[in-house]
């Protein structure tokens, strides 16, 4: 029957190293965020290209990154780019992994925004003699940012929690890692997931909270 | 001066430029008249490159706008243009979209640029609403604002593509108004219009789009008093 018996005392003297972890699990989330987001805009772009050797690579990437597991992706990064000499450390492996998989969805999300902005609005910047980059970065790409900023922040949210998967790579330094390294030397299984999984939580929320306040500021038309 | 000489210009197989020809003086306001989808706008769009043309060819200020040698961004700066659906850009404020291009395309500081742009602001009946996004504002408003914001590059030609058209009614004097006004200022304009009692009294001369080409060019007072093409006259008698 039931008798496994709650530590919490002794799970929660482990709670410095579970927030180191914690921080290094929020900085390849970021990092891979801000690289997905350039990528994104580059393939979005590039998928309405008229030549085929821009919109196809494009197609591919977006097409395997969201038809495949992440799991898969963060495990060619590091085992599949080594049968090839290419070594990346699980840290590396784990940021390529998602940055790959982040730029394929928020590509999508931005080709849908980029299609929400009516044509006439390029055509009236272009008029006033803005040559098509500068009019795209001007005029069309803060609009896309504002409609495609929930799903961005969906997208980061998805980011934090597909950070846990660098443990399959051999990850141990990010909030996963390090939980399941207790785990194994404490046995503390319950106690010690539950904390990290409440850490989890409270970084997802405060990214979401977080995204609410930029919003209000950012967009206020 | 602007000069158009027998362009032709189709979208896939619907041709709807056939050989228009017409020359417009420095100073000088043309109202082009004619029923839906006879070219008029799709006129206006080439004179400033944004669509390219089959053949003929058009010159502003003796410069080939298809030529391939041309450089457009560089020669839109002298041709302003407002369209029909005002094409205000929603994320910056009043004077933020009319202080954009002098800044970022004419390199003008920002303290250059508003100045200019209050100024033109102010001459469209704007001035109170600098800082307010263009959501905020009514369609006539953002018609002018948008008639401010081609105005602020100093152009030597400002295009209006049916620029009342997407108004309510009690909407379209104030802007006509203002047309008026840059008609009296000396303006070199060409004025796509269904406004006929505009055409009338602030052209001149009034040109007739039928069929893909100019039917009839004239002096208002000849041109609603005594239109010669068989095409003018109907056109005039249903409108009437």
């Amino acid at each position: 029957m039931f008798n496994y018996t709650f530590q919490w005392r002794q799970a929660l003297q482990k709670l410095p190293l579970l927030l180191d972890g914690a921080l290094v699990t929020l900085q390849i989330a970021l990092m891979s965020m801000a690289m997905g987001i350039a990528l994104a805009v580059v393939l979005a772009v590039a998928r309405n290209a008229r030549s085929r050797w821009a919109s196809a690579p494009a197609t591919a990437w977006v097409e395997v990154s969201r038809n495949t597991p992440a799991l898969f992706q963060i495990y060619m990064a590091h085992f599949g780019l080594g049968s090839f000499g290419i070594h990346l450390s699980p840290y590396l492996a784990l940021l390529a992994g998602i940055t790959f998989n982040n730029a394929g969805y928020l590509a999508e999300t931005f080709r849908g925004a980029l299609r929400a902005i009516p044509g006439t609005q390029l055509r009236a910047a272009r008029s006033l003699g803005m040559p098509s980059i500068q009019a795209f970065r001007l005029i069309i790409m803060p609009q896309m940012f504002r409609i495609a900023f929930l799903p961005t922040t969906n997208q980061m949210v998805w980011a934090i929690l597909m950070t846990s998967l660098g443990v399959t790579v051999g990850m141990n330094i990010d909030l996963a890692g390090v939980t399941q390294d207790i785990n194994v030397r404490s046995f503390r299984t319950f106690e010690i997931f539950a904390i990290a999984a409440v850490i989890y939580y409270l970084i997802a929320k405060s990214v979401t909270l977080g995204a609410r306040l930029l919003a209000s500021r950012l967009f206020r038309y | 001066m602007i000069e158009i000489r027998d362009v032709h210009k189709s979208f896939g197989s619907l041709e709807v430029l056939k050989g228009v020809n017409l020359s417009v003086e420095k100073g000088e306001v043309v109202s082009v008249i004619g029923g839906s989808g006879s070219g008029k706008s799709t006129l206006l769009t080439c004179i400033n490159g944004l669509e390219p043309i089959n053949s003929g060819t058009i010159l502003v200020d003796g410069v080939e706008v298809h030529a391939k040698t041309t450089d457009l961004n560089k020669l839109r700066r002298k041709i302003g243009i407002v369209f029909q659906q005002f094409n205000a850009f929603p994320h910056l404020t009043v004077l933020e979209n009319v202080t954009l291009a002098p800044r970022k395309v004419l390199g003008m500081t920002k303290a250059e640029a508003e100045e200019i742009a209050v100024k033109q602001l102010t001459h469209v009946g704007l001035a109170d609403k600098l800082s307010v996004y263009p959501g905020r504002l009514s369609g006539g408003q953002q018609q002018r604002m948008a008639i401010a914001r081609a105005l602020a590059m100093s152009p030597a030609y400002v295009l209006f593509d049916e620029v009342t058209s997407a108004l309510d009614p009690q909407l379209v004097g104030e802007v006509l108004d203002t047309l008026k006004l840059l008609a009296n200022e000396g303006m070199t304009m060409i004025c796509v219009t269904h406004e006929m009692s505009f055409a009338r009294d602030v052209s001149d001369r009034v040109a007739f789009f039928h069929q893909g080409v100019l039917a009839e060019i004239a002096p208002p007072d000849e041109f609603f008093t005594a239109p010669q093409h068989p095409q003018t006259r109907e056109f005039l008698s249903n409108i009437r």
